[in-house]
């Protein structure tokens, strides 16, 4: 069994058969062997009553580990710390839905079943780029503001970075998160289904501060934000959202940005789809109306009934995900579990979550973890007692406007469900059969 | 729903009141950036406003110009008559992107061959270049005739179908009114 599969398996044997066996075996000793898995907790508090009665029993005894043992590595004295060499199954990967037949204008995504609390680390973040990752030296890298404004103005980045800076926690969500699975089973795990969602402490300097060094024209209503890379990637972007909590970010997880992040500029736009806060920025252009480039009409638009297009669709709506248990992986028996994933909103806080285990017939209110951040990952939790049978578990979030997270259908009925669609924010279930295997159960 | 937000913050001109949503830190009383002039800005301003036009260069390109230029930097990616290659998909006739329903403006075309192609060396095109290569592909799609030439006025005054050019609807969400049912949903 591959490690990716066994999150949620408390031993290597990993099937309900053996799960039995194991614990009527080792009762009285179980080994909470899961490193990663949630359960690991939860099966040893199912345990510990057993332990009390059974106290005496020596059945499987521990040993002093090597670790204990030895010396360990040495401490590297410039070294970039890197995860344990048994956790290099958490990487990035691309979907293998759709294959591209080039990785320039390509993507990967976040493997967040294995994010163990809202924050994405640096080299998970997931990645979209349409031309490629450029490698940018800081020290040439520049930003205009210009168009209507009294005063353009040039930035250096060490012109940016000499102003006090600000920190915020959000998440950023790519539009077509979720592209792939709409009316029909195309992905396997949480990763290719929900991966294109990251969340990290963005640290940088307010647009607003910049705009008023250049002096606004009377009539400036949007603004152009474009990138340094080879596909000069730019949007459109209203200026009141500007105005109210743009960033224009230099850092993420307490350290600058990556390259394939935006390293050493990107505009931050909370809660608006990825791409609108545009990596790799170099320029920043005031004009009185949108400029309706290929990017907001022939990509990231909304398919909408009789052929029509939704534009400008830019927040990411309230939506939630169980990320563990979810595709791919393989329940320990039955028994206690704790339901866990995350929520968010690009239109403000979570404000409660939901969750069916039979398909979405019943619903009962899960646990919010704080912190509970505007327009940020939000984990919950959700205690439930598997009985073996077939179930189908699902996540449902509501927000602080009220909205509630939508099923498919009923997103349906207002959009045309074809092509390319993009803001899919339904509600999205994973089934479990007898044999405890858990599968998307999106159609 | 961002538009109507917009009319009231295009009130906003010169002191701006700064949002709450930085309670950490406050604006300093000077700036760090130097300034500069739009000329010297000129090689990165390269932005078209493709509903007016607005924006676009000096200069002209032929239908013959462009299939020439295209037989040479477009075809490996694009295919033989922008019919689709080894990268993408037909530029020609029938369906999305490009005249099914995502370019409701002539110079949306302009404007990103200038910024992305080709692929390999974005933005080392002329401005005479990138109209002749939008002019061809035009004429492929039979938008203007085999011996058009193309420039600022006449770029802009393509007509795209109508279908394409009124095929759009701003951002109208939220568009569910789901319900929080807890029993026998």
């Amino acid at each position: 069994m591959k490690k990716d599969q066994k999150v949620l398996s408390a031993t290597s044997s990993g099937t309900p058969e053996k799960y039995s066996e194991h614990m009527a075996h080792e009762q009285g000793a179980v080994k909470s062997t899961s490193r990663r898995s949630f359960l690991g907790s939860a099966a040893s508090a199912v345990a510990a009553a057993t332990v009390v009665s059974t106290s005496s029993a020596i059945a499987n005894p521990l040993e002093v580990q090597p670790s204990s043992k030895s010396m360990g590595r040495t401490t590297v004295p410039q070294g970039y710390g890197m995860p344990s060499k048994y956790e290099d199954h958490v990487t990035r990967n691309r979907t293998d839905v759709y294959v591209n037949k080039q990785n320039y204008s390509d993507w990967s995504m976040t493997p967040i079943q294995h994010q163990q609390g809202i924050i994405t680390p640096n080299g998970l973040i997931f990645e979209r780029h349409h031309a490629g990752i450029p490698d940018i030296d800081p020290d040439t890298h520049e930003l205009v503001i210009h168009g209507m404004v009294r005063q353009p103005m040039r930035y250096t980045m060490d012109n940016l970075m000499r102003y006090p800076s600000v920190s915020k926690f959000h998440f950023m969500e790519c539009s077509g998160n979720g592209l792939t699975d709409w009316l029909a089973v195309k992905s396997k795990t949480v990763q290719q289904t929900h991966g294109l969602l990251s969340c990290s402490q963005f640290t940088g300097v307010p647009l607003s501060w910049l705009l008023d060094e250049v002096g606004l024209e009377s009539g400036a209503k949007w603004l152009l934000f474009e990138g340094a890379d080879g596909s000069a990637h730019a949007r459109s972007i209203p200026l009141d959202k500007a105005l109210d909590d743009v960033m224009l970010v230099f850092a993420s997880g307490g350290e600058m940005l990556r390259p394939e992040n935006g390293y050493p500029l990107r505009a931050f736009i909370p809660g608006w789809e990825g791409n609108t806060s545009v990596k790799w920025l170099r320029r920043i252009k005031v004009s009185d109306q949108p400029w309706h480039l290929r990017s907001e009409t022939a990509r990231y638009t909304d398919p909408m009934p009789e052929g029509k297009f939704r534009q400008f669709s830019m927040e990411m709506e309230c939506k939630s995900v169980i990320t563990n248990p979810s595709g791919g992986m393989q329940m320990q028996g039955p028994g206690l579990y704790e339901l866990q994933g995350f929520a968010w909103s690009g239109n403000g806080t979570v404000k409660a979550v939901d969750i069916t285990t039979d398909g979405g017939r019943s619903w009962r209110t899960a646990d919010l973890e704080g912190p509970v951040l505007d327009k940020c990952l939000t984990r919950f939790r959700y205690r439930w007692n598997w009985d073996g049978g077939p179930a189908k578990i699902a996540s449902r979030a509501v927000d602080s406007t009220g909205y509630v997270q939508p099923t498919v259908a009923e997103l349906a009925e207002n959009r045309r469900i074809a092509g390319f669609v993009q803001h899919h924010n339904g509600i999205f279930p994973w089934a479990i059969n007898t044999k405890g295997e858990v599968s998307n159960a999106i159609a | 729903m961002q538009l109507r937000k917009i009319t009231i913050a295009s009130g906003l001109a010169l002191a701006l009141s700064f949002s709450s949503a930085f309670a950490g830190g406050s604006k300093p009383a000077v700036s760090f950036g130097t300034t500069i002039t739009e000329a010297d800005i000129a090689a990165w301003d390269i932005d078209i406003q493709t509903a007016t036009g607005k924006g676009l260069p000096s200069g002209s390109g032929s239908v013959a110009e462009g299939k020439a230029l295209f037989e040479m930097q477009c075809v490996a990616c694009h295919g033989v008559d922008a019919a689709g290659g080894s990268q993408y998909g037909s530029m020609v006739g029938g369906k999305r992107p490009l005249t099914g329903g995502g370019y409701p403006h002539a110079s949306i075309l302009f404007d990103y061959i200038r910024r992305a192609m080709p692929m390999n060396a974005p933005q080392s095109l002329s401005n005479d270049e990138v109209y002749a290569l939008t002019a061809y592909i035009y004429a492929l799609n039979e938008f203007i005739p085999q011996d058009a030439v193309l420039d600022a006025e006449s770029l802009a005054s393509i007509q795209m179908p109508v279908h394409v050019r009124d095929g759009f609807i701003v951002d109208d969400r939220p568009d569910t009114a789901a319900t929080r049912c807890m029993e026998d949903c």
